[in-house]
């Protein structure tokens, strides 16, 4: 199969990028979309090109690495797949696809189509935790868990931090994201001495990094390649509310870049 | 070089107890004054930031990744073991103990292993304390399945994503380590070179991604939890960025390497399917607890599945190991899956297949239940092959998964370089000659979360904080140029081959020469071909674009040259280990049923390498095993 692509070539962060257009004739269905760039590179660098950089590391759709928008949709048109997972038996030939890197203030891009995505690591840091040192913890039978309740824990924690709802909300809020951890870590019981302070301090954490704010769009959830759900996004902000009157205690955010 | 593995004295079950109190302590307000290096953040890395950083130690943390939170044990689907004995179906710390020295086929070092079955059920009690969504039964306890290798239940799980919810447990805790100040992360950071002064390990030289700025930084102590080296063999289930280098360069400044030949072949991936292929993707071996492998009796059949009827399938495990059927270990399960495919059994269309069947699951369980337990599975299984599970059997081939070899460390997880500890895939301890199912996120936490805080405190309380080495003295400076000279060197070369072609054809050979079965003809035409392509490589590798950038061929590079030196000693240590035993497989040396025959008598040792300058042959040195509580006897799973 043969496809023409449009990729987004950006040399750093100081410079501006452009599309730049490739014929790609070497394409087979069975190849992952990353398989095909990977063919692409190949070609390229034997003509003493500079490959096209993309981030990418298990390639089986669980590290969160790799992401770009395939014309305008983030992980591409197959539902619940990364583009990792994405298989070219899901286009045709003579196909003209579109690669662009994730697009949002909080996610500078640092060369073609891998951009920086730290800001989720300074969100989490801001309380996406449970404070539990090593040593002298519980037996793990020692508090019963009902079996929904940990069940929909799991849902939430599935997500992998790719950084899809960011780049398909037009208001690139990273509200799905927040919203997955806040949901697993306040659902469990273990998770409720910092139900209240966690919230604000991851809410703080994302403001401050310029995510914006959410408008219910949904796009998050339908690009979302493991299936976080948009009542995650409900439960924060009930958690959010109610800390307004339940904790007091200043929040601080750590330095934005 | 003298191998002191530093077990102590007495009884199995008080060694670890015994050392604990003998191990000397540092004053929590001294604490502070050391600074770390902790190289790698997955289970082992991440779990030991997190908890030295707690205990107050300074620590940086480096990574290759963008973040953290995306180190390789993220992949680790189906499990995790410990005796904890839920089930009352027998298990003790004592038989998780026994399993692991047998399943390993007793080439690993008993007090170890029993340290690491009695800390076991701490690890699921601290992981469930800090929110790992395990799954539950309807009472609200803790639900288990089986693995490999064992005839009781105790393996914890969260879905089909185990290792993924261990990760984010790890990676929290220590990203509240970040927000205390006790943790520095440098993610987007490889390193390239180990730093010794005066014997001591010092520092790492690091090169920064994202814009080739090479760094050097300086500490008490230096930990390396980067993981195994099975992209030495191109396809395998491993992440792309899994490398060797840092453990390799560690070898070169003189820490042992021990068993690099045992790889263990996992049996149940999916198959290649062309030229193009990049890695190969793991169906978790907890699927084996409901499905049944077979293929076809008759030789050549190629109806699909669902017409060949019941009595002309053969469940070669079931037939060929009654007692353990399906969940044989590993090592043994993927030679009998080799052996029917090389008779011409093999299902699918290169032939290199063989059915995992969960159709009578499916049928006596339901959709639902099997939905519940494997459905990312089947998912997955579905987005790469376009072949619905539900409906025909998966097929399956064993991939290249765990390295079982790795750096040489004794009892405190202490290299041959004083103050360098190892832990998790990247050291060689605790998984023998075959790591057994659901071991590797048990071993990986255990070294970060319970062993390397006490052990590490000992050896600091020995050593002065702060004494005055920095990053100027002429080791760093040394170490820094040879690594700006490689980078130098490989950029300069602008030949004719990409990268990836060297490493494809790298991992050909040792898939051939050095792979699920070895000849010594084999290995000794391996060993004269490596250092050939490894001669091509520095003469004709093309390595586009510059330094000091973002560079995806430059980091492939670095670690491809490491992956041609490593080859060579993998298939030096595979030739000189004259017997079979676990993953190692000699034709040579084998029963008159095709099963591993151990040496006892010559080989029952550790072979810990020693690294003897540029052109001189390694030195293989030995650690002698003894087996005071398993008794040696040939693996049975009939």
């Amino acid at each position: 199969m043969r496809l023409i692509l449009h990729i987004w070539r950006q040399k750093n962060s100081q410079t501006r990028g452009k599309m730049v257009r490739y014929e790609h004739a070497n394409v087979n269905e069975h190849m992952s979309f990353l398989e095909m760039l990977d063919v692409l590179n190949e070609e390229l660098a034997v003509r003493g090109e500079d490959p096209v950089a993309f981030e990418h590391d298990c390639r089986e759709g669980i590290c969160g690495s790799c992401g770009f928008m395939i014309n305008g949709v983030a992980h591409g048109p197959q539902r619940g797949t990364t583009v990792c997972q994405l298989h070219m038996r899901h286009f045709k030939d003579g196909d003209e696809l579109w690669l662009e890197p994730w697009r949002a203030k909080a996610f500078p891009v640092l060369k073609d189509l891998i951009v920086d995505r730290s800001s989720f690591d300074r969100i989490i840091a801001a309380g996406g935790y449970i404070s539990a040192n090593a040593g002298g913890a519980p037996d793990g039978n020692a508090i019963p868990i009902e079996k929904q309740k940990a069940d929909l824990a799991m849902d939430a924690a599935a997500c992998i931090g790719c950084g899809a709802c960011v780049a398909a909300c037009p208001n690139a809020s990273a509200m799905l994201f927040a919203s997955a951890k806040v949901s697993h870590l306040a659902l469990l019981p273990q998770g409720q001495p910092e139900r209240y302070r966690r919230v604000q301090g991851m809410v703080a954490q994302m403001q401050a990094e310029v995510f914006g704010a959410c408008t219910n769009m949904g796009e998050c959830e339908a690009v979302c390649p493991k299936g976080i759900k948009l009542e995650n996004i409900a439960r924060m902000n009930h958690d959010f509310v109610k800390a307004a009157w339940m904790f007091r205690e200043e929040v601080t955010v750590a330095g934005a870049s | 070089m003298k191998l002191d593995a530093r077990v102590p004295p007495g009884p199995i079950e008080q060694k670890w107890e015994k050392a604990r109190f003998e191990m000397k302590l540092v004053n929590p307000a001294n604490k502070r004054k050391y600074n770390v290096i902790i190289v790698g953040t997955g289970l082992a890395g991440g779990s030991a930031a997190a908890t030295l950083g707690e205990l107050g130690y300074n620590i940086k943390a480096f990574c290759y990744q963008d973040s953290p939170r995306r180190a390789h044990s993220i992949a680790a689907q189906g499990g995790i073991n410990a005796a904890k004995n839920y089930q009352n179906d027998g298990d003790s710390v004592y038989r998780l103990f026994y399993d692991t020295v047998k399943g390993g086929d007793f080439r690993a070092r008993e007090a170890n292993v029993y340290r690491l079955a009695e800390l076991s059920g701490n690890i699921i009690d601290q992981c469930v304390a800090q929110g790992v969504p395990f799954a539950r039964e309807y009472g609200g306890v803790l639900a288990n399945r089986s693995f490999g290798g064992a005839q009781v239940s105790r393996t914890f799980y969260a879905r089909g994503q185990t290792g993924q919810q261990l990760l984010m447990g790890a990676y929290q805790a220590m990203e509240r380590q970040v927000q205390a100040g006790r943790v520095a992360v440098f993610p987007h950071h490889e390193m390239l070179e180990l730093v010794v002064v005066e014997g001591r390990a010092r520092g790492i030289i690091a090169r920064d991604m994202e814009t080739g700025e090479i760094s050097a930084d300086e500490a008490d102590a230096v930990i390396l939890a980067t993981g195994g080296y099975g992209n030495l063999f191109f396809l395998s289930t491993n992440a792309k960025g899994c490398n060797t280098t840092a453990i390799w360069r560690a070898y070169k400044k003189g820490a042992a390497f021990a068993n690099p030949c045992f790889t263990q072949i996992h049996p149940t991936c999916i198959p290649v399917s062309g030229d193009y292929q990049s890695k190969l993707t793991l169906m978790s071996e907890s699927l084996r607890n409901d499905g049944r492998i077979w293929v076809p009796k008759r030789k050549g059949d190629t109806r699909p599945a669902n017409r060949i009827p019941e009595d002309e399938r053969d469940y070669f495990l079931e037939r060929m190991y009654p007692s353990f059927g399906n969940l044989s270990p590993r090592d043994i399960a993927s030679r009998a899956v080799k052996r029917v495919c090389d008779e011409g059994r093999g299902v699918g269309p290169t032939g290199l297949g063989v059915y995992l069947d969960l159709s009578d699951a499916i049928r006596q369980l339901g959709r639902q239940t099997i939905t519940e337990r494997y459905g990312n599975l089947f998912e997955m299984y579905e987005r790469i092959t376009g072949e619905n599970p539900y409906e025909l059997p998966m097929r399956i081939f064993p991939a290249v998964h765990y390295t079982m070899g790795g750096l040489w460390v004794d009892y405190h997880l202490m290299s041959t370089i004083q103050g360098l500890f190892v832990l998790g895939e990247a050291n060689f301890s605790d998984h023998g000659a075959n790591r057994l199912g659901a071991s590797a996120l048990m071993q990986g936490l255990a070294d970060g979360y319970f062993v390397i805080p006490y052990t590490l405190g000992h050896f600091l309380a020995g050593v002065k904080a702060g004494d005055g080495t920095t990053t100027d003295r002429p080791e760093f400076l040394c170490a820094r140029s040879e690594v700006e000279n490689r980078t130098k060197r490989l950029l300069a070369t602008r030949g004719r081959r990409t990268v990836d072609s060297f490493h494809r054809e790298l991992g050909r050979v040792m898939w051939e020469d050095c792979g699920m079965t070895r000849n010594r003809n084999g290995l000794e035409a391996a060993l004269a071909k490596i250092p050939a392509i490894r001669e091509e490589f520095w003469n004709n590798v093309n390595v586009t674009g510059e330094a000091m950038e973002i560079n995806q061929a430059l980091e492939k590079a670095g670690r491809v040259a490491d992956f041609l030196e490593l080859g060579e000693l993998a298939c030096r240590d595979a030739r000189e280990r004259e017997e079979s035993c676990g993953a190692h497989f000699r034709e040579e040396y084998q029963t008159e049923e095709g099963e591993a025959l151990r040496n006892d008598e010559k080989f029952a040792h550790v072979a810990a390498w020693e690294y003897a300058g540029e052109n001189a042959a390694p030195i293989r040195n030995t650690e002698p095993l003894n087996f005071e509580y398993v008794h040696l006897t040939q693996r049975s799973y009939k």
